[in-house]
């Protein structure tokens, strides 16, 4: 039940996410535009610092995050439909749990976007050890969206929304900004630092399982008015 | 209680016009000399600091998930407390650096863990005063999750490397030093319980008086 919940509540965002990739299609070129902006500031004499690559990849990745939280659940507010699915007689948590699915697919896509794009730019090696890599971003943009799905429902109802988003939401997951960007950092050495990637990964998965359960138990007081 | 507020205040008075007398009798540190000095308001703050952020998780894990109005109030006294002994902290800190450790400012894991949970202390006191109707709930989830980060931010940045003294420096002080210190922790201590319980009680009368107001609108 709890399950096919989750399920339904991913395929419902997702359906209305296909038919007009509104998200997508701005969340993947302000990323782009991200990339633009700190190559300026980061590249000097036509080659990139040092580390500049993974840097760029996760800051990019965390404000594109924050504009689609923000834009996935205005969505819901504008015909209140965030409130019927409060409604539905069905557990708060399997509801949260289908909105973080929602937003992790999404920013997944947009990375499968930024990250060859960074590795291109930057002369990042990108295939060094692609599936670490890809286990270093998907554990990290896990974490960065539970605790970012939780806020963005809370905030739905408040004031000022757009701004007290990132607001909450950076202070809160540095640490996952810190482990993606060293451990990505340490994957794009010229011979790559597989157990410190591996270590920085062990580090998000335990975020991940400590926030992820956090706000599967806060999210109910929390969704309460 | 309300009637001990004035002992409390006069003895955290005496603390702190006795307190800069000690520090200055206090031994020199052999390698610092002076600036040294600066430890006896840095550390007993930092340690409020810990205090009051620990207070305020607590209290807002307690209304989140009781719905006790005073927890609330509680915390968001403690929360203001924090963001005031951390910017007694974070100031006094450089001041120090600059001469101990010739820069004024070092990414290092301590230095680094405290501003980033002193950040978390104001976007807590920003989202209650800007966050409009249901900000307490916003900021409690705040603080839950703050307190919940600690430990990664720590380990996080504790990979670069440190150079601040650890907390094992406090037991080995020399005896001169561990009187004016413990002194100072002590003056430290009851300061913020007083401010914690007079802030406290404040915003307990504010709800009354809110309470008022909506009970003289229905007539």
């Amino acid at each position: 039940m709890f399950l096919k919940v989750a399920w339904l509540v991913m395929r419902k965002d997702l359906t209305v996410e296909v038919r007009s990739r509104e998200i997508v299609y701005t969340t993947v070129f302000f990323a782009v535009a991200c990339v633009l902006v700190f190559a300026f500031a980061l590249v000097k004499e036509g080659r990139p610092l040092e580390d500049a690559a993974a840097g760029i990849m996760w800051i990019s990745v965390a404000f594109a995050g924050t504009l689609a939280l923000g834009r996935t659940f205005e969505r819901e507010r504008h015909s209140e439909t965030l409130r019927a699915l409060m409604l539905a007689p069905v557990s708060r948590p399997a509801i949260y749990v289908g909105k973080l699915l929602g937003i992790v697919l999404l920013l997944l896509i947009v990375e499968a976007v930024l990250v060859p794009l960074v590795g291109l730019l930057f002369h990042a090696p990108i295939w060094n050890r692609p599936l670490l890599l890809i286990a270093l971003l998907v554990s990290g943009t896990v974490g960065f969206s539970a605790v970012g799905t939780l806020f963005a429902a809370m905030l739905v109802r408040a004031r000022s929304r757009d701004v007290m988003l990132p607001i909450l939401l950076y202070p809160i997951t540095i640490p996952v900004i810190i482990a993606g960007v060293r451990g990505t950092a340490a994957l794009f050495e010229a011979v790559p630092a597989v157990d410190l990637a591996q270590m920085w990964l062990a580090l998000l998965g335990f975020f991940d399982v400590v926030f992820v359960t956090l706000s599967l138990w806060t999210f109910e007081p929390l969704m309460t008015e | 209680m309300k009637k001990s507020y004035p002992l409390f205040v006069l003895l955290a008075v005496v603390l702190f016009s006795v307190a800069p007398v000690m520090v200055a009798q206090a031994p020199y540190e052999a390698t610092m000399g002076l600036v040294q000095k600066i430890f006896y308001y840095h550390v007993p703050s930092a340690m409020v600091m810990f205090l009051s952020a620990f207070i305020c998780g607590v209290a807002s894990a307690v209304y989140l998930f009781k719905a006790r109005p005073e927890a609330d109030r509680i915390a968001a006294a403690a929360a203001e407390l924090t963001v005031v002994f951390g910017l007694i902290v974070l100031v006094t800190g450089p001041l120090w650096a600059r001469r101990a450790w010739g820069v004024w400012w070092q990414w290092d894991a301590r230095l680094t863990s405290t501003l980033l949970m002193w950040m978390i202390f104001v976007a807590y006191l920003l989202v209650r005063r800007f966050g409009g109707p249901g900000a307490e709930k916003l900021g409690a989830a705040m603080a839950v999750f703050g307190m919940a980060n600690v430990p990664f931010v720590y380990v996080s940045v504790n990979i670069w490397r440190t150079i601040h003294p650890t907390t094992r420096v406090v037991p080995t002080l020399s005896p001169g030093m561990r009187g004016p210190f413990w002194f100072c922790a002590i003056a430290f201590m009851l300061l913020f319980g007083l401010l914690l319980a007079v802030r406290a009680r404040l915003e307990q009368r504010r709800a009354d008086v809110e309470h008022l107001y909506l009970l003289a609108d229905e007539e």
